[in-house]
């Protein structure tokens, strides 16, 4: 589709980016003390975005010169991206850490940070692609050093830094061996032009494919790409660790599964039951390994952690690995599976996160120990943040259970050469029982009881914290909704 | 000697040396000329794949996008390292690590 028509499907991205443009231009309008004020502006904006996205319809189409694709596929990623936007920027409020700084621009650098991952999900070029990526990581950086006078903050935007430029560098190499190989920056295009490569140029193709791997698995802190992922999750401020802990990682994995489906599967259509991997290039098997050595690394390394920061960040790196899973089965029902544990993981994550944020406030600190006998304390709190653990686990009654289980029975089904997957799995799952149980135990068992009791001193914070609970809990047993709204959302550009 | 192979010789030289510094350099700064060093190698070969290829514009667009996005991010890593300059007086990556390991 040409330029000047694409722009009649581009409606959320225009209205993201007129945002952007009042965000900073609002900001140049408030004193310093007032500038949070800029928050209520992408609020707004961010909402009309998301009815946008949703008055979109459901069209199929490549837009710009078949740069990006609008699809329901991407709309589903949309929603993710604006939802944990929003609440973000909710939380930001009562954050303690952002208190001293002027934070105008840290909204309009959280509203360019979701335009870049609105391209992300859907970009069909490898241009886009390198774009988008580029687009994610640099706003990043900024928000990962947002607390300037903050040396650990200043750390963590520094690990990020080097980790994002050296992995997006040699992803961009290896995109570049595929452009050689194919002549051509098209997904579509790339999938014709390599099956139809002999056989004597599979070893450039297998080398393109691990350093494609390297830049995505670097997104979504995948093993053995996840080295900066605890130090940048416990530097930054609370609040942005959340957001990098969910937003990025759906986006990253909507490009996973679009770009191996659509360059490196061999042309069957992802609405299929199931695809092959083109040339039978070994992809899928390197995608196994990588998935079982991102949950136990995950696992293993967050039950030795003091600071709940640091072990909710291993704690994100495990749940990756339960989601990469999914991808090496290349069947419709891990993608399905995936898209519904992104949802799950949105909620009950950032519940996590955000009752650590108000923990930090009001106990002034974010280790094992602040958490003791908060049960008692603040009964609301010790609640919710048992709901939280729990639905992390994965056990039922709540909606990380039916993220699990959708997710394994997807690596059930695919066959006997998983199994050893599944295996792998379900002895993680046990293994992460333990250190989030332990929160569990530090609030309610560890520590004197005290016989006053606390009320959320913010109406925000309480509201927040309700609007993520209910469906942690509801789609535990009721997730009827939830299934249909993927199921609605699985229609893919497949190429004209 | 005017052909494909000298180029993509070239850039896979840069490339290595961009990974040999990024892996042994320790100055902060050093590290992100490792990386502007494997950005150009990757760049080298769009331009090559293009020229000998016979291929579309393609190739040298993404050249383009590449090198500005290259001074965007040259600049950001920057900022962060005057601003690690200001809290810790080195900008020795290694000596940069209060946080836990």
């Amino acid at each position: 589709m040409s330029n000047f028509n694409s722009l009649a499907y581009y409606w959320p991205e225009l209205i993201l980016t007129v945002t952007i443009l009042v965000a900073v231009i609002a900001d140049l309008c408030y004193r310093r003390e007032q500038s949070i004020n800029v928050a209520w502006w992408v609020l707004g904006g961010l909402a009309l975005t998301l009815f946008a996205v949703r008055m979109g319809g459901s069209s199929v189409s490549p837009l710009f010169m078949g740069m990006v694709a609008s699809d329901p596929f991407s709309d589903f990623f949309k929603v993710l991206i604006l939802l944990s936007t929003a609440l973000v920027i909710l939380m930001s409020f009562n954050s303690n850490e952002l208190k001293d700084y002027r934070v105008g621009e840290y909204f309009s650098i959280l509203s360019i940070l979701s335009f870049g991952l609105f391209l992300m999900v859907s970009a069909i070029d490898i241009l886009m692609v390198y774009l988008a990526i580029e687009i994610v990581s640099i706003m990043s950086f900024f928000l990962a050093g947002y607390l300037k006078k903050n040396p650990h903050s200043n750390e963590a935007s520094l690990k990020y830094v080097i980790y994002g430029a050296f992995s997006s560098g040699i992803m961009l190499y290896g995109l570049s061996i595929l452009f050689g190989l194919t002549g051509t920056t098209k997904f579509f295009e790339m999938q014709n032009a390599i099956s139809s490569l002999g056989s004597d140029s599979n070893l450039a193709l297998i080398l393109s494919v691990v350093f494609i791997l390297v830049g995505f698995g670097y997104k979504i802190s995948a093993v053995p790409f996840h080295f900066w992922t605890p130090d940048v999750y416990e530097g930054s401020p609370t609040t942005i660790t959340a957001y990098l802990s969910v937003a990025p990682k759906a986006a990253g994995f909507a490009l996973l599964i679009r770009f191996f489906n659509q360059v490196f599967g061999d042309g069957t259509a992802m609405t299929s039951e199931s695809w092959m991997a083109v040339n039978n290039l070994p992809w899928p098997e390197l995608m196994a390994v990588l998935a079982a050595a991102t949950m136990t690394v995950g696992n293993l390394v967050a039950i030795q952690q003091n600071s709940v920061k640091r072990m909710l960040a291993y704690s994100s790196i495990a749940h990756a690995g339960y989601m990469m899973m999914a991808l090496p089965l290349m069947s419709q029902s891990g993608v399905y599976g995936i898209m519904i544990y992104l949802v799950v993981y949105l909620f009950m994550n950032l519940g996590a996160f955000f009752v650590l944020i108000y923990v930090q406030s009001e106990v002034g600190g974010e280790t094992f120990n602040d958490f003791d006998s908060l049960g008692w304390k603040m009964p609301f709190i010790g609640i919710l943040m048992t709901l939280f653990m729990v639905s992390l686990t994965g056990l039922p009654p709540t909606a990380g259970f039916i993220g699990k289980f959708y997710i394994f029975a997807s690596v059930i089904e695919a066959g006997s050469q998983y199994y050893w997957l599944a295996f792998v799995g379900a002895l993680n799952s046990v293994v992460s029982l333990y250190y989030y149980i332990r929160v569990v135990k530090h609030m309610y068992l560890i520590g004197e009881r005290s016989e006053s009791i606390g009320l959320p001193s913010s109406n925000l914070v309480t509201l927040v914290l309700i609007v993520l609970a209910i469906p942690t809990f509801i789609f535990g047993w009721y997730f009827g909704p939830l299934t249909d709204w993927v199921n609605q959302s699985f229609v893919i550009y497949q190429g004209m | 000697m005017d052909s494909l192979n000298n180029y993509l010789f070239v850039s896979v030289i840069l490339f290595s040396l961009g990974l040999f510094g990024v892996i042994t350099r320790r100055n902060g700064v050093a590290v992100l000329m490792g990386v502007e060093l494997i950005l150009n190698a990757a760049n080298l070969n769009f331009l090559a794949f293009a020229r000998f290829g016979g291929m579309n514009m393609a190739g040298h667009v993404y050249a383009l996008f590449v090198i500005v996005l290259a001074a965007a991010e040259a600049a950001v890593a920057l900022a962060i390292i005057i601003n690690i300059f200001n809290n810790y007086k080195t900008i020795n990556i290694d000596e940069v690590s209060e946080l836990k390991q």
